[in-house]
C-alpha cells in the first residue's frame, strides 16, 4: 500500500518535466500566462519535496522559465541545494540555473564558497569545469577573494580543459578582486606559452582584455605578443593579439614601427576576412599614432585603402560595411589616401541598406570639396526626398549641415547657394533638426556680412509663407527656423525690401501658435521692424504711414499680452507700452523714430563658443582661497559627531555677508580690465565691428579672394516662388557654367595650370565673405578640447590599473584558506603545502609526458614551456620574483642541468634589469641581436671543412658582406669589440691550423674532417653547427650554426631558441624572456645558405652540454605563409671550450713537472686501419689541441681550455692499430670527459 | 567580449537566452527591442547593428536568428563565424538541428555554448573537442 502510494507520487511528480512543459507551453498559445503560472505552482510544490530528483527537474524548468523572461530569483536556495548535489547530471541542472539567474546581488551565493571550492578541486575533470563555468557567470567579490587562490591552483592543472577554464576565469576574479592580479600575474603570463593551444589562447584572451584597459601596464610584454603573433597560426588568437597592440601602439610609437611589417604581410597573405579586417584597424590605429614624423608608410596606407576598396566593393553587405566603417578611421588622419576612392564611396550612397548608406554618409565629410560640394549636397537632397523614414532623412539633414558648415564653411564657395539649400531644407517633412536648421541661418547671416541681404530677403520669404511651416509646427521642430527667420529679418531689417510686408507677416495670428521663445524672438523683432520702418516713413515724410503702421502695433501686439509664456508675455507687455508711448508722442506731431531706432542700436557680434571658457580670472583673485578662515579643520572632527549636523548659522551669515566685498574689491581691477579691452577690441582684427570688413580678414587672406574672378549670378531671376523649382540647383548649375567658361579660357595655357586643375585653388569663389572667429576674452586663443579620456570612475578596470614589473611583496600573496590560526610557522606552512602539491603533480605530469611523447611528436615540440613551468608555487615566485622577467626558474634546469648544487644559487638572484629598459631595447629597432653577429666563417675552418662547404663559401662571403654593409650601421657600435673578437678568432684559427698544417705536411691524404655538425634537419631547412671559443672569455661560447635552406619557398622570420639551463644560457635580446627565441637576422631564399652565430654564457665547462632547442621559422609563399618548427638538440662537448694553444716542449715539460696537473686518465680506442697520423690529425681537429712534439708513433698534444685548464695528452700508437692515450689535467672531470669524448670523435 | 548569446525564431520567440554581462535592468524589455530590431532587417542588409552601449551582429538560419551583442572591440567578423560554428556544432551533435531540438534539449544547447563561450570569451572553437565532454556526458548519463 506505502508502495503504491510512494509510486503514485512519483508518477504524479513526474508527470511534467521539462519536455511536458516545452510542450505545454506551445499547446497554451491563447493562455499561455495561465498555464506558466499553474506550471509555477506545481514547481513550487515540488521544489518543497526532499527527493533531488524531483528538485533537479523543477530547477530544470525553472531555467526555461528563465529563458521566456520569467523571475525565479525566487528559488535560488533550491537552485543552490540542487547544484550541491552529488550526482552529476542533477550537479549541472543546479549550475545550469545558477548560471543563468545568479548575478552578483544573489544574496544566498554567500552560502556557495564551500560547495563551489569542493567541486573546483574535485576529481572529476567535468565538475570542476562546470563549477568554473557558473563561477564566470556569478562571481561576487567575497567568491573572488575567497577562491582566488583555488582557481590559481586549478591553472596548473593536468588538465587543458581545466587550465583553460581556470585562465579565463580569472579575469572575472581580477575585475571582482583586484588585489589577485599581481599575485597571479606571472603565472598568468606563463600560460602565454602553454602547450595547449587552448589554454595558450585563454591567456591571450585574458591578457589582452586586461591590457586593453590598462594598456601602460602590459607594454612590457609586447615582445611576447610580437613572438606570438609573428609564431602563430590560430586566427582567433591573432586577432586578440592584434586588437591588443591596437591599444599599446598609442602609449609607444616605436613599437608601431616594428609592427607595420608584420601586419603588412599578414594583410598580404591572410585568407580570413576577419583577421584581414583585424589588421587594417590595427594598421590605422599604428599610422594614427605614428601620424607625426612618420612619412613613410604611405605604402601602408595605400594598402589598406585599397584592401578595403575590396571590401567594399564586395557584394557581401558585411564586408561592405566593414570596409566603410574603417575608412572612416583612416578618413581622420590620410584624408588624401581616402578621397582617392570618393567615386566607391559616393556610389554607396545609393545602396539598398540603410546601414551601409548611414555608413556612406559618415565618410562624406572627408570627401567634399570646393569643387564638388554642390553636387554632393544636391546628390543628398534628392536621396533625401527618396528617403523612407524619418531617422535617415533627419541623418542626410544634419549630414548636409554638417558637410557644409566644417571647417568655418571651408569649402562652401557661394554662401547664396547655402542659404538657398537651408531654406530648402526647411520643406523637409518631419525633421527633428529645425533648431540645427536655424542656428546655421543664424550664423551664416551673422558671420557672413555679403550675404545678409539675400539671407534676410530669403528669410523674408520664409515669413511669408510661416503658415506651411507653422502649420507642421505642431508635428515637429522645423518651425525652429522662424526663430532664426524672424531675428534675422529683424536684425538686419536695413536690406529688407518690403518691411511693411514682413511686419504683416509677422503679426499674423497664426504666429501664435508656435513655441514660447520663437514668439518672443517675434515680438523683439517686431519692434526692430517697427522702428526700421518709422526712421524709414520719417524720412519719406510720410505720415500717414507712420500713424497706420503705429495702429498695426497697437492693435495686433495684445495678442501676444495673452500668450501663457512668460517670457512672449512681458516682452509683448513691455513693447505694447512703449508703442503706446511713442504713439502718444506721435500724436504729438514729435518724430521719435530717432529714439526707437537707437533702442536697438549697435551689432551684435558673434561670441567664439569658447568665450565664457577662457575669461581670464583677474589678476590678484584666487578662486580657491578662502574667503574666510577655512572652517575648522581636523582638529574638530574628533569633537562630539552630532555638532556636525548643527549647521554653525552665525558662520553661514557670515560668508554670505563677506562675498559682495570681494566684488566690490575687484571692482578696480575690473574697470581697469574694461579699459584694457576697449583699448584691445580697437586693434584685434577679430573683432567685427563696423567697417571691419575693409580690412582683409584672415580667411581672405588664405583664399586670396581678389584673385578671383566672381562669376556674376543673375539675381534677376525671381527668388521668391516658394516651391517651386529648386533655387539651389540654379546655382549648380551656375557653377557649371562658370567652370566650363573657365575651362575654355583656360585652354590655351594648359601645362602648368591643369596639373593644378584638381587642386582647390581655381574654384571661383562667388561671394567676399567674413568669416571669422568669434569673439574671446582678450589672451585667449582658441585651442582644442583638452578632455582627456580617462576610464570612467565607475568601471572596475579602473581598479586593474596595476603596475606588474614591480616585484611582488612579501605580502601580496592571495588569501589562502588556513583552517584555524595556528602556531608561528603557520606562515609558512602553506607554502610547504603548495609544494609538495606541485611535486606530486609534477610527477604526475612527467608520467603523462612519457605517455604523451609516444603519443605525439606535435606535444613534444612545445612541452616544456608550459606545463611544468607552471609548478614552482606562487609563494615561491613571490620571492624568487626578478623585476623583470624569469619570475620563475624554467623548468628546463631541473631537467637539464648536471650539477645543480653550485649555480643555483646565482641563478636566484634577480637579474638587475629594469624591463622598461628591456623594453625599450627591444624597441629601439636594432633587430640584429647583440648575441647574433653573422660574420664569414673563418677561412681556416672553411678551407678544411670538406670540399663541399669549400664550394660554397664564396657564395657565403659575398652574402655575408652584403649582410654586413647593411648592418654596419647598426654595429657601429660595437665596432670595437667585435675587432678584437674577430682579432681573437683568427688567432684561434690560426692555431688549430697550424696543428693541421703539420699533420697534413705529413704524408697520406687526410678523411675530409668538418667541425660541422648536424644540428637538426627537416623537409625545408638543414642546421649545421660548430662551436667557437675564445680564450679572455672565459663564459662565453659561440655557437655558429649555417642555416641551408632545402626549401621552394623563402623561409622567414627564422627563430633559434635554446632551452637554457642553470650552467648555460643563450644570450638573448635585453628583455627577452627564456622563451623567447633570438631572432635570426636574415631570410633565406630558396637554395641559399647563411650563417648566425649565438652565443651562450657557461658557467662550468667540465661537463658536457646538451641542450633542447627549437627553431620556428616561416615558409611564405605567394599565397600564404605557414610557421614550422624544428627541434634540436644542441650538444656542447666539454672539448668545444678547448682552444688549441701552442706550446713550446720546454713549457709543455715544466707543466708536467710541476705536479699541478694532479689528475690522470687514460683511454685507448682503436684506430680502425687508419694512420696513425689520420688518428693524431682527428685527435687535433675534433679534441682542439695543439702538438707540441711528436716522434714516430707517438705524440705529446696540449690545450688550454677556455677558463685557463691545462691539458696534456700523450697519444702512442700500440701494434695492432691500436692507440692509447694518457691525459693530465689538474680537473679530473674535465680530463676525463675530454678524453672520452676524444674517443668517440676520434675512433 | 561578448555579452548576450540570443536564438530567437522569425516569431521573435526566444529560444535560447545567455548572458556574459548581467543586463542591468529589464532584461526582457532590452530584449524585445533587439529582437524586434534584428527581425525589422531585411535580407539584403548587413549583419549589424549600433545599438545603445554595443553592437549586434545577427544571422539568420532558416527560421532561427542568433543574436550576438559584442562590445565595440570585438570583430564583427569574427563573431559572424563564430556564430555559424555555433550552428555547425548544433547540426552536428543535433543531426539536423532545428528550433524543436534547441527547444526540448536547451539544457545540451547551454553546454555546448559554454564549451565554446566562457565568460563572453571564446574558448574553443574545434567542434570535436567541444563536443567530446558532451557526448561523455551523455554516456554517463544512459
Amino acid at each position: 500500500m506505502a508502495l503504491k502510494k510512494v509510486k503514485g507520487s512519483l508518477e504524479r511528480v513526474f508527470d511534467k518535466n521539462l519536455h511536458d512543459l516545452v510542450r505545454g507551453i506551445r499547446n497554451h498559445k491563447d493562455d499561455e500566462a495561465k498555464f506558466i503560472a499553474q506550471c509555477i505552482d506545481e514547481i513550487k510544490q515540488e521544489l518543497r519535496q526532499d527527493n533531488i530528483a524531483v528538485k533537479a527537474n523543477a530547477v530544470a524548468k525553472l531555467t526555461y522559465l528563465q529563458m521566456l523572461g520569467y523571475d525565479i530569483s525566487w528559488a535560488a536556495f533550491n537552485v543552490i541545494e540542487v547544484m550541491s548535489s552529488n550526482k552529476f547530471t542533477f550537479k549541472r541542472i543546479g549550475y545550469l540555473a545558477a548560471s543563468q539567474s545568479f548575478h552578483e546581488e544573489t544574496e544566498v551565493l554567500m552560502l556557495t564558497t564551500n560547495m563551489i571550492r569542493k567541486d573546483l578541486s574535485s576529481q572529476n575533470q567535468y565538475d570542476a569545469a562546470i563549477a568554473l563555468n557558473g563561477l564566470s557567470c556569478f562571481m561576487t567579490p567575497d567568491l573572488a577573494r575567497d577562491l582566488a587562490n583555488d582557481v590559481m591552483t586549478l591553472m596548473t592543472s593536468t588538465r587543458p580543459y581545466i587550465r583553460k577554464r581556470a585562465v579565463l576565469i580569472m579575469y572575472k576574479i581580477f575585475l571582482k578582486f583586484p588585489e589577485a592580479l599581481r599575485p597571479a600575474f606571472p603565472r598568468l603570463k606563463e600560460k602565454l606559452e602553454d602547450p595547449d593551444p587552448g589554454v595558450q589562447s585563454a591567456a591571450v584572451n585574458v591578457i589582452c582584455e586586461l591590457a586593453r584597459k590598462n594598456p601602460k601596464n602590459y607594454l612590457s610584454l609586447a615582445p611576447v605578443f610580437f613572438k606570438l603573433m609573428t609564431s602563430s597560426t590560430n586566427n582567433w588568437v591573432l586577432i586578440k593579439i592584434i586588437k591588443l597592440f591596437g591599444a599599446l601602439t598609442p602609449l609607444e610609437p616605436r613599437l608601431g614601427k616594428k609592427l607595420i611589417e608584420p601586419l603588412t604581410n599578414l594583410i598580404h597573405s591572410t585568407s580570413a576576412m576577419s583577421l584581414l579586417y583585424e589588421c587594417i584597424n590595427t594598421v590605422i590605429a599604428v599610422l594614427i599614432s605614428l601620424s607625426s614624423g612618420m612619412p613613410n608608410h604611405n605604402a601602408s596606407i595605400q594598402l589598406c585603402v585599397q584592401k578595403l576598396r575590396i571590401l567594399i566593393e564586395d557584394s557581401d553587405q558585411n564586408l561592405k560595411y566593414l570596409g566603410l566603417l574603417a575608412m572612416s578611421k583612416i578618413l581622420k588622419t590620410h584624408p588624401k589616401s581616402v578621397q582617392a576612392h570618393k567615386d566607391l564611396i559616393l556610389q554607396c550612397l545609393d545602396d539598398k541598406d540603410e546601414s551601409i548608406r548611414l555608413r556612406a554618409l559618415d565618410l562624406l565629410y572627408g570627401m567634399v570639396s570646393k569643387k564638388n560640394l554642390m553636387e554632393i549636397v544636391r546628390k543628398l537632397m534628392v536621396h533625401m526626398d527618396k528617403a523612407e523614414g524619418s531617422m535617415y532623412r533627419d541623418e542626410l539633414l544634419s549630414k548636409i549641415v554638417q558637410i557644409c558648415s566644417q571647417n568655418n564653411y571651408q569649402y562652401i564657395t557661394n554662401f547664396e547657394w547655402y542659404v538657398s539649400v537651408l531654406v530648402e531644407l526647411t520643406r523637409v517633412e518631419g525633421t527633428r533638426h529645425g533648431s540645427v536648421i536655424a542656428s546655421q541661418m543664424l550664423d551664416v547671416a551673422i558671420r557672413v556680412k555679403a550675404i545678409r541681404a539675400f539671407a534676410v530677403e530669403q528669410m523674408a520669404q520664409l515669413l511669408e509663407n510661416s503658415h506651411t511651416v507653422a502649420s507642421s509646427a505642431q508635428r515637429n521642430g522645423i518651425c525652429e527656423v522662424l526663430y532664426a527667420a524672424a531675428w534675422i529679418a529683424g536684425e538686419f531689417s536695413e536690406h529688407l525690401r518690403d518691411p511693411r510686408g514682413t511686419l504683416d507677416d509677422m503679426l499674423r495670428q497664426k504666429v501664435t501658435s508656435l513655441p514660447g521663445h520663437i514668439q518672443a524672438v517675434f515680438v523683439q523683432n517686431i519692434m526692430k521692424l517697427y522702428a526700421a520702418i518709422l526712421v524709414k516713413y520719417e524720412e519719406d515724410e510720410d505720415n500717414d504711414g507712420i500713424r497706420e503702421v503705429s495702429d498695426l502695433l497697437v492693435e495686433k501686439l495684445p495678442m501676444f499680452v495673452q500668450s501663457g509664456d512668460l517670457e512672449v508675455q512681458e516682452r509683448a507687455c513691455c513693447i505694447l507700452q512703449l508703442m503706446k508711448y511713442v504713439k502718444k508722442l506721435q500724436d504729438k506731431d514729435v518724430s521719435c523714430a530717432d529714439e526707437v531706432a537707437a533702442l536697438f542700436a549697435g551689432e551684435l557680434n558673434p561670441v567664439a563658443p569658447k568665450a565664457q571658457r577662457k575669461v581670464a580670472v583677474p589678476e590678484g583673485l584666487d578662486l580657491d582661497k578662502w574667503i574666510n578662515d577655512p572652517p575648522s579643520d581636523s582638529s574638530d572632527d574628533e569633537g562630539p559627531a552630532n555638532s556636525l549636523f548643527i549647521p554653525d548659522d552665525s558662520r553661514m551669515m557670515n560668508e554670505s555677508m563677506t562675498r559682495p566685498v570681494v566684488e566690490e574689491l575687484s571692482d578696480d581691477e575690473l574697470e581697469r580690465r574694461r579699459e584694457a579691452r576697449r583699448a584691445e577690441t580697437q586693434n584685434n582684427p577679430h573683432y567685427l565691428k563696423l567697417g571691419a570688413s575693409a580690412k582683409g580678414s584672415k580667411y581672405q587672406e588664405v583664399v586670396n579672394v581678389e584673385d578671383i574672378p566672381v562669376a556674376n549670378i543673375d539675381l534677376s531671376v525671381p527668388l521668391y516662388v516658394p516651391g517651386t523649382k529648386r533655387l539651389s540647383d540654379k546655382y549648380l548649375e551656375a557653377e557649371r557654367q562658370a567652370r566650363k567658361r573657365d575651362k575654355k579660357r583656360r585652354h590655351g595655357k594648359k601645362s602648368k595650370r591643369r596639373h593644378k586643375s584638381e587642386s582647390e585653388e581655381d574654384v571661383p569663389v562667388v561671394h567676399k565673405v567674413d568669416i571669422m572667429g568669434g569673439e574671446m576674452p582678450e589672451g585667449a586663443t582658441e585651442s582644442g578640447d583638452e578632455g582627456n579620456l580617462e576610464l570612467d570612475d565607475n568601471d572596475p578596470h579602473k581598479l586593474l590599473d596595476i603596475d606588474l614589473d614591480r616585484p611582488l611583496d612579501a605580502d601580496e600573496k592571495l588569501p589562502v584558506r588556513t583552517h584555524r590560526i595556528v602556531s608561528p610557522s603557520a606562515e609558512d606552512r602553506p607554502v610547504e603545502e603548495k609544494k609538495k602539491h606541485h611535486r606530486k603533480d609534477k610527477e604526475k605530469e612527467k608520467k603523462r609526458k612519457e605517455k604523451e611523447k609516444k603519443k605525439s611528436k606535435k606535444e613534444k615540440k612545445r612541452n616544456k614551456s608550459g606545463d611544468d613551468s607552471a609548478h614552482p608555487s606562487l609563494l615561491i615566485a613571490t620571492e624568487l620574483m626578478s623585476p623583470g622577467h624569469e619570475a620563475i626558474p624554467s623548468p628546463g634546469e631541473e631537467e637539464e642541468v648536471a650539477p645543480p648544487s653550485a649555480p643555483v644559487k646565482k641563478d636566484t638572484t634577480p637579474k638587475k634589469e629594469e624591463p622598461k629598459d628591456d623594453l625599450d631595447f627591444w624597441l629601439s629597432g636594432q633587430d640584429a641581436p647583440v648575441a647574433v653577429e653573422v660574420t664569414a666563417p673563418e677561412p681556416g675552418a672553411a678551407a678544411d671543412v670538406d670540399s663541399d662547404a669549400e664550394d660554397t663559401s664564396r657564395h657565403k662571403k659575398k652574402k655575408e658582406k652584403k649582410a654586413k654593409k647593411e648592418k654596419k650601421e647598426k654595429k657601429e657600435k660595437k665596432e670595437k669589440k667585435k675587432k678584437s673578437k674577430v682579432a681573437n678568432d683568427e688567432d684561434v684559427d690560426s692555431g688549430r691550423r697550424d696543428g693541421f698544417e703539420e699533420l697534413n705536411s705529413d704524408g697520406p691524404p687526410l678523411p675530409p674532417m668538418s667541425s660541422y655538425r648536424l644540428l637538426a634537419e627537416d623537409s625545408n631547412i638543414k642546421m649545421t653547427y660548430e662551436t667557437r671559443v675564445q680564450s679572455q672569455q672565459g663564459q662565453q661560447l659561440i655557437v655558429s650554426v649555417i642555416f641551408t635552406s632545402l626549401a621552394e619557398q623563402h623561409l622567414k622570420s627564422l627563430e633559434f631558441n635554446v632551452m637554457d639551463s642553470l650552467n648555460t644560457k643563450m644570450d638573448r635580446l635585453p628583455g627577452a624572456t627564456t622563451h623567447d627565441g633570438v631572432p635570426v637576422p636574415f631570410q633565406l631564399p630558396p637554395n641559399s645558405f647563411n650563417e648566425g652565430q649565438f652565443a651562450f654564457q657557461v658557467q662550468s665547462i667540465n661537463v658536457a652540454q646538451k641542450l633542447r632547442g627549437t627553431l620556428t621559422y616561416t615558409i611564405k609563399t605567394e599565397e600564404s605563409s605557414t610557421s614550422e618548427k624544428l627541434d634540436f638538440k644542441l650538444y656542447l662537448p666539454c672539448t668545444a671550450f678547448l682552444i688549441a694553444t701552442p706550446c713550446s716542449s720546454d713549457a709543455f715539460a715544466r707543466l708536467l713537472q710541476g705536479g699541478e696537473l694532479s689528475s690522470k686518465y687514460s683511454i685507448k680506442l682503436s684506430s680502425g686501419g687508419a694512420p696513425f697520423s689520420h688518428v693524431l690529425a682527428k685527435v687535433c681537429f675534433y679534441g682542439h689541441f695543439a702538438i707540441v712534439e711528436q716522434i714516430d708513433q707517438s705524440a705529446s698534444l696540449y690545450s688550454c681550455s677556455t677558463q685557463g685548464h691545462h691539458i696534456c695528452l700523450l697519444v702512442k700508437a700500440n701494434g695492432g692499430g691500436d692507440v692509447s692515450i694518457d691525459g693530465k689535467c689538474a680537473d679530473g672531470s674535465l680530463l676525463s670527459n675530454v678524453m672520452e669524448e676524444i674517443k668517440v670523435t676520434a675512433s | 567580449m561578448l555579452k548576450f548569446i540570443l536564438l530567437v525564431n522569425k516569431q521573435g520567440q526566444t529560444r535560447l537566452a545567455q548572458y556574459y554581462e548581467h543586463p542591468e535592468h529589464e532584461r526582457v524589455s532590452i530584449e524585445r527591442d533587439i529582437i524586434r530590431k534584428c527581425l525589422a532587417r531585411e535580407d539584403s542588409q548587413c549583419s549589424f547593428l549600433e545599438y545603445k552601449n554595443f553592437k549586434l551582429v545577427y544571422r539568420r538560419y532558416a527560421s532561427l536568428y542568433f543574436i550576438v551583442g559584442v562590445d565595440h572591440t570585438e570583430n564583427e567578423l569574427a563573431i559572424l563565424e563564430l556564430i555559424h560554428n555555433i550552428v555547425e556544432t548544433y547540426d552536428k551533435y543535433f543531426d539536423k538541428v532545428c528550433e524543436l531540438d534547441i527547444m526540448f534539449n536547451l539544457d545540451k544547447a547551454y553546454m555546448i555554448l559554454e564549451e565554446m563561450v566562457m565568460n563572453g570569451r571564446i574558448v574553443e572553437m574545434n567542434q570535436n573537442r567541444i563536443l567530446l565532454p558532451i557526448r561523455v556526458m551523455d554516456q554517463a548519463a544512459q
